[in-house]
């Protein structure tokens, strides 16, 4: 009893401040979106997405609650169970889930669907965090590297074969996490050059131009390695092999695509090539938040994000209702309360005692840096057209409430910090 | 162990928000394509035009109104996979003319790819029927209704004016914004001068509409909405029944006729030879047709009632008499030798008295009544003498209505000219000049010069013994019932009410014994007249052609209703063509119908010089 008496004390008051700053921005937005002139609508209506979204806001809180009164010892100590039944979940989506725009990435639950993708996340974090805090582990150990990819590959993979793309690129950013507790750059630029050589692929029409560069950078290898070691010339050769084999690939199961898929891809990664067509998200979005201006147009007197100009306008596209209706200093601040929340995760998960609190931490704050780094990005058209959610204030209860899971879990396990081990 | 990879990541997100607000900086605060790509997205502007005010005539029947038209707008962004076969067929287009009309288009001032831009301008009602059906089928295309001119009478038209498309020029001019491009105005005539009352207000609806181009509603509830006021109708002077019988008369000739009520200086007729078919001066052929008709050597644009200046002849003789008599330098009774050595004179008379003077239009009279006018002995220098007396002179004649425009509600009006000591100054250069050098002016030859308005109101002014109400054209704009104020004033001349019954009686006799008698004279109407005869000599022409035909009357003598001037160019003597065309008007108006089919004829027939 004594500790929840202390819970209120103990938990970390600025977090819990701009979690709330950001909820409660993003139930104004939402309202934005669907408020029509004229129609003398309300917020707290149940019949609109922000009645709703209220709704998940308070069911959060309940959440909250709940989590905050479970023993911080469940997380740890259930992580391989409720992975293991996410993992489950994910499974069943495609054969009993329900399909939602598209994706079959929905689990019905009565009239409401939940998306175990988005709880997926929070069950790879407990379990990446578990491996990484037990004892004995050694991010140098090749074995111990082979386990965590194989963790954040199985839920991605099964998010990949719901069509859900953008999430299941979300689990990339572990990557992150493992560079801070020890695994070598390198493998992060290996990944990163890989997704490059992969968008070179879509976007240069003519593959041979890659080829033929390949062929060159091998050749100039070559002739640079003065001393002809046979062991650097093997390594180089192999190489470019393997450049041109997944160019090669990519290319061949690009054309295996129906056209339209074909066209979606190019236009994910070049939207001005079809500003009218698959382009169109992007072209609108910016247009929404371009003519916001400096001070934006106003609270609800936005013309762009009503009227589905912009598509998925209270989810993915939530932010073009920032830029269009507050300017670009309603950015300004939305940015900076995010940022803030990211540098104060980092600041909390480098106070933990243990390595599991640690890396919890830091699961979140990249998770949270993934999704606000993409979602704005490409409402601003500097990222692909990935539909992913912005943190809090997106439309939607199973981002809310996995994102608040996720978050609040952390601030409960730094509530207790002095009490653990230490087990660095 | 892995020291600054906790900054390396801190650093990482600080500088993913500021590449972040970098972005958003240049494309919210710099870049203004957005915005305005936003407006013509989200906000569609329709043009809301106001209808044109009605015109009527005296008596409330109508001359001009309104018939729709339709535009063809494009909002060229929004053109996708058009099928041109198909478009071609809707509206009637070979393939050549639709390349030409987009290359039009894109030549267009007021082009943009994201607003509504006219196409195809001036669809017919018909043509209307017939695509609206189909329109949906042309995604980019839109139909913008708005009315343009029609008339129940072919008549009128110069005094009417016309309508059309703002030119560039003017529209540099309305600092207020009132018009937009494509807009119509009035470009002459009493469309012209009431424009601010025709017009009405335009009118624009904000609609907003959502990413399939469908209406959602209006913008903001409305409240950026300007909703069109129709313009205000007008109630014209004009009997649609006179000006129609005038324009019948006119046919085929050059001149004018003026017919003022002059109780209130209402303009009863204003017929202007040759006219043209106010009708084909509206809807799609108007570019077409206007360049015929302004370009037509006949000039059927210039409207002679108020532009045309001519010398004013003989009818200018009662004028003479009038300031004469108020000067006192003669009485009725001054009777003056036709001595014709000066000057000539015509027809059998010898030493007449002023009436008889005027009856027979006697010349040398009217030489010797300017000379008693213009010196009068003031002065010894019979320059200085000339000159004041001249000063005198231009006083009363100008406070008839001459020698400036009067103030007609149309624009362009001419005002004549007559003499004053400062023009002859300017005319000689300062050398000096008396009498003998300017008294052609005494019969109204030389110098000074009239419109067919002024006469016109000359002879309102003498029915109305002494004053006059400025003519026009337009009695009650909109509901008011009233016309402009100035309309309502009365204008009084320097010449008192005696000397204008003596003007009255003389005018009286040209009609009944005089020039005029054989053709302005009615059954039981005492017709007041006086005969002119403009001549077109050597002097005045690049070769001598016949005078033209002038004649002023009022009629009846009491109890005046009509006031007449008639200007029938080269058509010899006044009392031939000017006199027949007065006398049928005035006959028309009083009696409604004419009963001398041999006159009419005459006028009709139009041979006038032999």
């Amino acid at each position: 009893m004594r500790q929840e008496q202390n819970i209120t004390q103990k938990i970390d008051w600025v977090t819990v401040g701009l979690y709330m700053a950001i909820v409660f921005m993003g139930w104004l937005n939402i309202f934005a979106v669907t408020y029509h002139q004229g129609e003398n609508q309300s917020i707290f209506d149940l019949s609109l997405n922000s009645g709703r979204q209220l709704m998940f806001i308070v069911t959060s809180g309940i959440l909250v609650a709940a989590i905050l009164i479970i023993d911080r010892q469940f997380y740890e100590t259930f992580a391989y169970i409720i992975y293991g039944f996410i993992l489950f979940l994910l499974l069943l989506v495609p054969i009993i889930g329900k399909e939602v725009g598209g994706n079959k990435a929905w689990l019905g639950i009565g009239s409401f669907g939940v998306q175990p993708s988005e709880f997926a996340k929070f069950a790879t974090v407990l379990v990446v965090a578990k491996f990484i805090g037990s004892i004995g582990f050694r991010m140098d150990n090749l074995r111990n590297q082979a386990v965590l990819f194989a963790l954040i590959g199985a839920p991605m993979l099964l998010i990949l074969l719901q069509k859900d793309y953008g999430t299941a690129m979300v689990f990339l950013v572990f990557l992150i996490v493992f560079y801070r507790e020890g695994m070598s750059p390198f493998l992060i630029l290996i990944g990163l050059g890989a997704a490059a050589i992969f968008i070179l692929t879509l976007l240069v029409e003519n593959t041979w131009i890659l080829y033929i560069g390949i062929g060159v950078i091998w050749a100039v290898a070559i002739l640079m390695n003065r001393r002809k070691k046979l062991k650097t010339m093997i390594l180089i050769t192999a190489g470019a092999i393997a450049l041109v084999l997944m160019i090669s690939s990519v290319d061949i199961v690009f054309n295996l695509l129906e056209d339209h898929h074909q066209r979606r891809i190019v236009s994910m990664l070049n939207p001005d090539s079809d500003p009218l067509g698959y382009g169109w998200n992007v072209t609108q979005s910016k247009i929404a938040i371009g003519s916001g201006g400096f001070f934006g147009k106003g609270f609800l007197e936005g013309t762009q994000t009503k009227f589905n100009f912009v598509p998925e306008q209270s989810t993915d596209f939530i932010f073009c209702t920032i830029g269009e209706e507050h300017g670009w200093i309603g950015s300004l601040f939305t940015i900076a309360l995010f940022i803030a929340l990211l540098l104060r995760v980092v600041f909390l998960a480098e106070r933990q005692k243990n390595r599991f609190a640690r890396v919890y931490g830091y699961s979140v704050a990249c998770i949270f840096f993934f999704h606000f780094a993409v979602n704005i990005g490409m409402t601003v058209g500097l990222f692909p057209v990935i539909g992913i959610p912005l943190p809090f204030f997106s439309y939607g209860g199973s981002s809310l409430w996995g994102f608040t899971i996720l978050l609040f879990i952390f601030l409960k396990l730094d509530a207790h910090r002095m009490q653990v081990l230490q087990r660095l | 162990m892995n020291e600054g990879r906790k900054e390396i990541i801190q650093l990482t997100f600080i500088v993913v928000g500021i590449i972040f607000l970098i972005k958003l900086f240049f494309i919210q605060v710099i870049d203004s394509k957005y915005r305005e790509l936003a407006d013509s997205n989200a906000i569609l502007p329709k043009v809301d035009y106001p209808i044109r005010g009605l015109i009527y005539d005296r008596n409330g029947k109508l001359i001009v109104y309104n018939t729709p038209e339709f535009d063809l707008q494009i909002v060229k962004n929004e053109v996708k996979n058009l099928d041109t076969a198909a478009f071609c067929d809707v509206f009637s287009k070979t393939r050549q003319e639709l390349k030409q009309l987009f290359k039009d288009l894109k030549a267009k001032r007021e082009y943009s790819p994201v607003k509504p831009t006219v196409f195809i301008s001036k669809l017919s009602e018909l043509d209307f029927a017939r695509i609206q059906d189909r329109i949906d089928e042309f995604p980019g295309f839109y139909i913008q209704a708005r009315s343009t001119r029609a008339y129940r009478s072919k008549a009128m038209a110069n005094a009417l004016g016309y309508v059309s498309e703002i030119s560039k020029q003017r529209l540099d001019k309305d600092d207020k914004g009132i018009y937009r491009q494509g807009d119509y105005i009035g470009q002459s005539g009493i469309e012209a001068f009431y424009e601010d009352s025709l017009r009405g207000r335009g009118g624009v609806r904000y609609l907003l509409r959502d990413v399939d181009g469908i209406v959602q509603g209006s913008f903001d509830g409305g409240k950026a909405d300007v909703l069109a006021v129709p313009g205000k109708n007008l109630t014209t002077t004009v009997s649609i029944e006179l000006q129609e019988y005038g324009e019948y008369l006119m046919e085929g000739k050059a001149g004018s006729i003026i017919c003022i009520e002059p109780s209130s200086g209402e303009i009863l007729a204003m017929v202007s030879g040759p006219s043209y078919d106010p009708t084909k001066l509206t809807g799609k052929n108007y570019s077409q047709n206007f360049a015929l008709i302004s370009n037509d050597t006949n000039k059927p644009l210039f409207n002679r009632p108020l532009m045309a200046q001519y010398r004013p002849g003989s009818i200018f003789k009662v004028a003479q008499a009038m300031v004469a008599l108020q000067e006192k330098v003669i009485t009725p009774e001054t009777r003056v030798p036709c001595d014709r050595s000066i000057i000539g004179c015509h027809g059998p008379h010898s030493n007449e008295d002023l009436r008889g003077a005027i009856t027979n239009s006697c010349n040398p009279y009217f030489h010797n009544v300017l000379r008693r006018m213009l010196n009068q002995g003031k002065s010894n220098n019979p320059f200085d003498d000339t000159r004041i007396g001249l000063a005198e002179w231009n006083r009363h004649i100008t406070s008839f209505g001459f020698g400036k425009p009067l103030g007609i509600d149309l624009p362009n009006e001419k005002g004549g000219l007559m003499p004053s000591p400062a023009f002859y100054d300017r005319a000689y250069g300062g050398r000096p000049w008396k009498f003998s050098n300017i008294y052609s002016i005494a019969i109204g030859e030389g110098e000074n010069l009239v419109v067919p308005l002024q006469m016109a109101n000359f002879a309102a002014t003498v029915a109305n013994k002494g004053y006059y109400i400025i003519p026009h054209l337009v009695k009650s704009i909109g509901d008011s019932g009233k016309p402009l104020p100035q309309y309502l004033e009365k204008h009084y001349t320097t010449i008192d009410p005696e000397n204008f019954a003596i003007a009255a009686d003389a005018m009286e006799e040209v009609v009944r014994s005089g020039t005029g008698q054989f053709r302005a004279s009615l059954k039981d109407i005492v017709v007041c007249g006086k005969t002119g005869s403009v001549q077109n000599d050597a002097r005045t022409m690049r070769q001598a052609r016949p005078d033209h035909s002038v004649f002023i009357a009022y009629a009846p003598k009491e109890n005046p209703q009509i006031a007449v001037s008639v200007y029938v160019e080269f058509s010899g003597q006044g009392a031939r063509a000017a006199a027949s065309i007065a006398s049928l008007m005035i006959e028309k108006y009083l009696y409604g119908e004419t009963k001398r089919p041999h006159i009419e004829e005459y006028v009709k027939r139009g041979k006038f010089l032999d």
